[in-house]
């Protein structure tokens, strides 16, 4: 990361709400590193991955727990951030702006108008004393500077347009008095409070029943075709994400090991890891009974990640190029399906297309 | 229900669980449940949080008993006996949480953990070949003996504890297994392992299961037979073997049309139209709506349904619904 002072400089003025010169993409990341030092030594969560987004665009990340999901939803949100304790690399630039060359200042600009972020747990994300109406026309009346009475009937409209029934009511309402469900579409409210271009929603429904789960999923795709706002939707379910997004970045032990359409990866896995992964959830289809192609061993060890592949000591096609050489994110060879990446040395479908 | 062809091995009836609420309400958590399980049979309850899926289980366990209802584990009738008979009879049925991490005592060893119940229940003489048989446990489940034996558990990942406590229920030789969301705290690629490693378990050792989850395709892949509960009360009780078309209640129908594509696979939408839901929010157990439970989310509700409670009827052979309009579907695919 470039020091802050130098930063400070050459971070443009803060927004004020006017848009639409930036050029695409909406989101570039390159390389992007995060690391937090431990006693132990430095746990390297995210490990070099570059994303891009346009406007309008879904893309789902998808990883296990420890595969640093979120902590690259947070990094690109600007949440994490050079300082003691964690070292950023690598740049994220969301509608022009390098987000950690940003002020902090200037990145509470950013949050809520360019970019805003809705998390797992609704209840810890709401205050309890306060209510809900509060917690939306607070960021309404800091961002937008709209007056007292406008933010409230802001927020009511806002409270509507994410599927809540009796809004004026409601609003006059204190978190623990609304159902799972009903909060985290508050959480969502106040997310598009400032109608931000692009949304990261992190494991948004994990906490929430299955029939809650897809009113919310509903909910988002809706409102993100409405708003035209591009989305980034985490999650360690692919099945929530297949079918949702219009892109899927695979995430193993802090790296993309697969970067590509939504279908071409559930139809045609690439990574032996993706290919894995969707092969042991348990579907509907199959009979009672049926054993499931588990994946063996545990993720590695963060603090000393394996050479090579990180997924070699699990994976079947390993090789001995595998646990010494470490496969970049290339489009793979012959691909029908433009587009996609895929960070293996043998590709799954390789030596079927080889032969064709 | 499906088979008569040995004693069951857990048989529950009209099982009643209320909590007091404060303000003289209650919370009626299970209203009215029975279910058997036969030898060797896996049994899924499912139903989303909320429904009494979770109070069933552990009221089938004693922890709490039941407000009313009885529970007999093989001839012997839990719900009444004397505190210390119980302990003794209830031994013979293990239970699994959801949380494997705080269900270990995290001061004790991973091979002191495992021996527990032994230490208490088995024979006096017992201990000489404590170790042998600890390692033995450990290995069935999957685990390295070497490795673990002498961790505590915030030593191991979540995937290791829950073998921990597989290990640790089977000690005991139990007939009966209550699995509570035992996969739902754990990844996928490590939540097919459990489910794996369950499936073997309970097909090497001929035990009964009981299975709670809310997860439609978990449920289906380890159980012979399904129960959807909702609000406290049964819904509908079913073979789980192309449940996905036969299911005919509108709140399981719902469920099934919740579910994300991936997880149907090939199954994609058959059976009736998905239940349009009316209302988004879960009725209060304090106050359950009158007649059938479901019916303020129900796109068949009538008045009777609002009048009347529906008895469970059997539409099919061990295929049971408790719904005055959901008809069995006819044309099979």
């Amino acid at each position: 990361m470039t020091p802050k002072r130098e930063a400070a400089t050459t971070a443009p003025a803060p927004t004020d709400g006017t848009r639409g010169t930036a050029a695409p993409p909406l989101l570039d990341a390159t390389d992007v590193r995060t690391a937090f030092h431990t006693p132990r030594g430095a746990v390297r969560a995210v490990d070099g991955v570059s994303l891009t987004l346009s406007e309008g665009e879904t893309l789902g990340i998808v990883g296990e727990s420890g595969s640093g999901k979120s902590v690259l939803g947070r990094t690109l949100m600007g949440l994490i951030t050079d300082g003691p304790g964690t070292t950023v690399s690598g740049t994220v630039r969301i509608g022009g702006k390098d987000v950690h060359a940003l002020t902090p200042a200037g990145r509470r600009a950013l949050w809520g108008t360019e970019v805003a972020m809705v998390f797992q747990d609704p209840m810890t994300s709401l205050n309890p004393v306060k209510k809900t109406g509060t917690h939306l026309s607070e960021s309404l009346r800091l961002h937008l500077g709209l007056g007292r009475a406008d933010a409230r009937d802001r927020a009511v409209d806002l409270l509507r347009q994410v599927g809540i029934p009796e809004p004026a009511r409601r609003a006059g309402q204190y978190p623990h008095e609304l159902s799972g469900g009903m909060r985290q579409r508050v959480v969502i409210a106040m997310a598009l409070a400032c109608g931000p271009r692009l949304l990261i929603a992190d494991e948004p429904t994990t906490a929430l029943d299955v029939t809650v789960q897809k009113q919310i999923l509903d909910l988002l795709r809706s409102l993100a075709e409405e708003l035209r706002m591009a989305t980034i939707l985490i999650s360690h379910d692919l099945a929530t994400v297949a079918g949702r997004t219009d892109r899927v970045a695979v995430m193993y032990a802090g790296r993309l090991v697969e970067y590509a359409d939504t279908a071409a990866v559930f139809d045609r896995p690439r990574h032996p890891y993706s290919s894995a992964l969707i092969a042991s959830i348990p579907r509907l289809d199959l009979p009672p009974h049926t054993l499931l192609p588990a994946i063996e061993g545990r993720p590695p060890n963060l603090l000393h990640p394996p050479a090579g592949c990180r997924f070699a000591p699990r994976c079947d096609t390993a090789t001995d190029r595998c646990t010494t050489e470490s496969p970049g994110l290339t489009a793979y060879a012959g691909e029908r399906d433009a587009g996609g990446l895929v960070a293996c040395h043998h590709p799954l479908g390789a030596a079927e297309e080889a032969a064709v | 229900m499906t088979t008569t062809r040995d004693a069951p091995a857990l048989t529950a009836t009209d099982l009643v669980v209320e909590f007091p609420a404060g303000r003289g309400q209650k919370v009626h958590a299970v209203s009215g449940v029975s279910l058997e399980v036969a030898a060797g049979e896996t049994l899924g309850i499912l139903g989303e949080s909320g429904c009494g899926k979770s109070t069933v289980g552990r009221s089938l366990i004693q922890l709490p008993p039941p407000d009313a209802g009885t529970v007999r584990l093989g001839d012997v009738t839990l719900t009444g006996l004397a505190p210390r008979e119980l302990r003794r009879a209830r031994a013979r049925m293990q239970i699994i949480m959801q949380d494997p991490v705080s269900a270990l005592n995290p001061r004790r060893r991973v091979k002191d953990l495992v021996w527990e119940g032994r230490s208490i229940w088995g024979p006096g003489d017992d201990t000489r070949d404590k170790d042998a048989r600890v390692d033995a446990a450990l290995r069935d489940v999957g685990l390295d003996p070497a490795t673990v034996r002498d961790r505590r558990p915030h030593e191991l990942s979540g995937g290791q504890c829950q073998r921990v406590c597989i290990a640790r229920a089977l000690m005991l030789d139990p007939e009966v297994l209550i699995c509570d969301e035992p996969v739902s705290s754990l990844d996928v690629s490590v939540q097919a392992q459990i489910l794996n490693l369950l499936e073997t378990t309970t097909r090497r050792r001929a035990l009964s299961m009981v299975f709670i989850a809310h997860d439609v395709s978990v449920v289906k892949n380890i159980s012979d037979r399904v129960m959807v509960m909702y609000l406290g009360k049964v819904c509908e009780v079913l073979p789980s073997d192309g449940m996905q078309h036969e299911a005919v209640h509108p709140y399981t129908r719902l469920l099934l049309a919740s579910l994300p594509e991936a997880q149907l696979g090939s199954a994609a939408p058959a059976g009736p139209p998905a239940a349009e839901e009316r209302a988004a929010e879960l009725p209060s157990p304090l106050n359950p709506p009158s007649g059938c439970r479901f019916r303020t989310r129900c796109p068949l509700a009538t008045e009777r349904c609002a009048a009347e409670e529906p008895a469970p009827r059997e539409i099919r052979p061990g295929h049971r619904i408790a719904c005055h309009h959901a008809e069995p579907r006819r044309n099979h695919p």
